[in-house]
């Protein structure tokens, strides 16, 4: 058997694999935290649930109108995206002039009741979710087995991310987009509707987390809390990187992961912390965050 | 940062404007001296010790401005380091209970240092990381016993004086803990160095132009909301004969949170009431399960749309004076 350093290289590229897709999911949701904070001014705190809202919105999809995973793709995120938009129209938007910590608070108090809901109707247990058929199996790469579905899922998180850069950075709605956030009330004097710009974001970020709550759903199971824990570490990586660049949040994202990976391989015990002291060395060495700007 | 939990907390002006929350703070002492007569006594200590907390967590919120996602750590950690000074090392219950302090207190001087480097929303993200980290920490470490806890602790007595096995001598001790943090933070808010960190909440940049070393007094502020907290957490600790893992999750954090909030943020009562209320709706919907987290969430996002001065801090506005 192949060895790295001193690790055999199956379960190295393995853990390196987990890395990436945890990595995938870091990218997508940190890349929707910042773009909503970059309009709203808000964290969403509701990220977590929304995300496992979309997980949820493919089991739905499958169970009660046999649609299955790849309508789920296009579907769940633009339902969930909807809801994200009413809840922006009916309660987030009465915040905005208020101090930023309120619309922290009024999401954390979503999350709870979303998550809350949903563990009453589903317990703590989760629901499978099965492979598309497209994609189960695996491809012998010589040195490991990649399952084609986890192949996929680094592919497309990896061609969302970078879409969404292309159109904030590149396009001339993306144009708007960033006037709108160095200063919005100029931007309304040229003609532009921000406030309908602002719930428009909205409903993309909460889509982005919907997104990736559907490449979840066949990897981990369905289940109420999925997102809970997974948004302070979301948080973290945001901390990280900074919520200044779109660019950043990605590779961010990506980097995180893997690293968190290796520490499973070479260092289990600190696996769950790895990304918090990462975070806290951040903090010592360049507090504005790797790709943020100095306040 | 202009909140409308300023007007509420106004530095009281003449000596007289004192006078209502001195007889406020009597109707307080006089309300937990005969309650255990009327009211299961470890409801009401339960209560305390969450009223503690939260006052403790209210002097950051409402009198600096920072919101910290993951006080939990510093309740939980002192739970743990109290439960096991006294349980495995033998300590006395007051040597124990001060150890446990101690230990927030480092842990809240470490996260603290770390945290003041950013500002508002992302210290609040940054708090709730690092106690994250406490959390996994505590979920690891051998001497917590994982999900199990730290089962069984010794209540024994204090001082050498004082059994703390009875529940009502053990009910004025935690009684005593918490008038004496309430009346610690209470100082600190009319001292000077509390009239500067309002001056930070209020306009950091024009306080350090002033010549104040904001990120000192923030750091001192938010040891001692940690101290206070490691307090309260590990008279709970004592009370309950047990640490777990439910007072180090971010789920605690948040409910500190909830209870200062219902409250009335930068007000001075307002936690107190807010724990009351929080810890008895828990009692009570108990039996619901998971019903407890929607009606909490309901209660965040009612609170924060319709009802931002609070409880106390809404009777503060119809008695036009601040309590």
């Amino acid at each position: 058997m192949t060895t790295v350093f001193g690790i055999p290289a199956q379960a190295l590229f393995g853990q390196l694999l987990i890395g990436l897709i945890n990595g995938s999911f870091y990218a997508i949701l940190s890349l929707g935290l910042a773009v909503i904070f970059g309009l709203l001014n808000i964290i969403n705190f509701t990220h977590g649930a929304q995300y496992m809202m979309g997980a949820f919105a493919a089991w739905f999809l499958l169970q009660y109108t046999g649609l299955g995973y790849w309508w789920a793709l296009l579907i769940a995120p633009v339902v969930v995206g909807l809801i994200g938009i009413a809840l922006e129209r009916t309660m987030l938007k009465r915040l905005y002039q208020l101090d930023h910590l309120y619309g922290l608070l009024l999401t954390f108090g979503l999350a709870l009741i979303i998550q809350g809901l949903f563990r009453n109707h589903f317990g703590s247990s989760g629901l499978p979710y099965r492979i598309p058929a497209e994609l189960t199996g695996a491809q012998n790469l010589g040195f490991m087995t990649l399952p084609n579905y986890r192949a996929w899922v680094i592919v497309f998180s990896l061609v969302v991310c970078l879409g969404t850069w292309w159109v904030i950075e590149r396009t001339k709605l993306g144009a708007y987009l960033r006037a709108a956030t160095e200063n919005p009330t100029l931007v309304r004097a040229f003609g532009v509707n921000v406030p309908r710009m602002i719930t428009l974001t909205y409903g993309f970020g909460v889509g982005l987390a919907a997104l990736a709550g559907v490449l979840a759903a066949p990897i981990y199971q369905v289940n109420p809390l999925m997102g809970a824990d997974l948004i302070i570490v979301v948080f973290a990586v945001v901390v990280i990187g900074g919520m200044g660049s779109i660019m950043g949040s990605i590779v961010t994202g990506f980097g995180v992961g893997v690293i968190e990976g290796l520490t499973k391989v070479f260092y289990p015990e600190a696996s769950n912390t790895v990304i918090f002291v990462i975070m806290a060395i951040v903090l010592l060495v360049k507090p504005a965050g790797l790709f943020g700007r100095a306040q | 940062m202009a909140t409308d939990y300023a007007e509420a907390s106004a530095l009281p002006v003449a000596s007289g404007a004192l006078r209502h929350q001195y007889v406020a703070f009597a109707l307080m002492v006089a309300f937990f001296v005969l309650a255990p007569f009327v009211v299961y006594p470890l409801f009401l200590m339960k209560a305390l010790c969450f009223a503690l907390f939260a006052c403790a967590f209210n002097l950051l919120i409402g009198y600096v401005g920072l919101l910290s996602f993951g006080h939990a750590a510093f309740l939980g950690s002192a739970g743990y380091v109290t439960a096991h000074a006294a349980k495995v090392w033998g300590w006395p219950p007051e040597l124990a209970i001060l150890g446990g302090t101690a230990a927030a207190a480092t842990l809240g001087l470490v996260v603290g240092g770390l945290a003041i480097r950013r500002q508002g929303i992302y210290f609040a993200m940054v708090t709730l990381a690092l106690a994250q980290m406490i959390y996994f920490f505590c979920l690891q470490a051998p001497f917590t016993h994982g999900e199990d806890g730290i089962q069984a602790v010794p209540r024994g007595t204090l001082l050498g004086l004082f059994d703390l096995r009875q529940t009502l001598t053990l009910y004025f001790v935690v009684l005593a803990i918490f008038l004496g943090g309430f009346l610690l933070i209470y100082r600190t808010i009319y001292s000077p160095f509390g009239q500067v960190l309002k001056a930070i909440r209020e306009n950091e940049p024009r306080a350090i132009s002033l010549g104040y070393k904001a990120d000192q007094y923030k750091l001192i502020a938010f040891v001692l909301s940690a101290t206070l907290s490691g307090l309260a957490g590990g008279t709970k600790a004592i009370v309950f004969q047990l640490a777990s893992l439910t007072d180090v999750h971010w789920t605690m954090s948040g409910e500190v949170v909830l209870m200062t909030l219902l409250g009335g943020l930068g007000t001075v009562f307002g936690p107190v009431a807010g724990a009351l209320v929080v810890i008895a709706l828990e009692n009570y919907l108990a039996q619901l399960g998971a019903w407890v987290t929607v009606v909490q969430g309901a209660i965040f996002v009612v609170c924060v749309l319709t009802f931002r001065r609070g409880l106390v801090g809404e009777l503060a506005r119809m008695l036009k004076k601040p309590l």
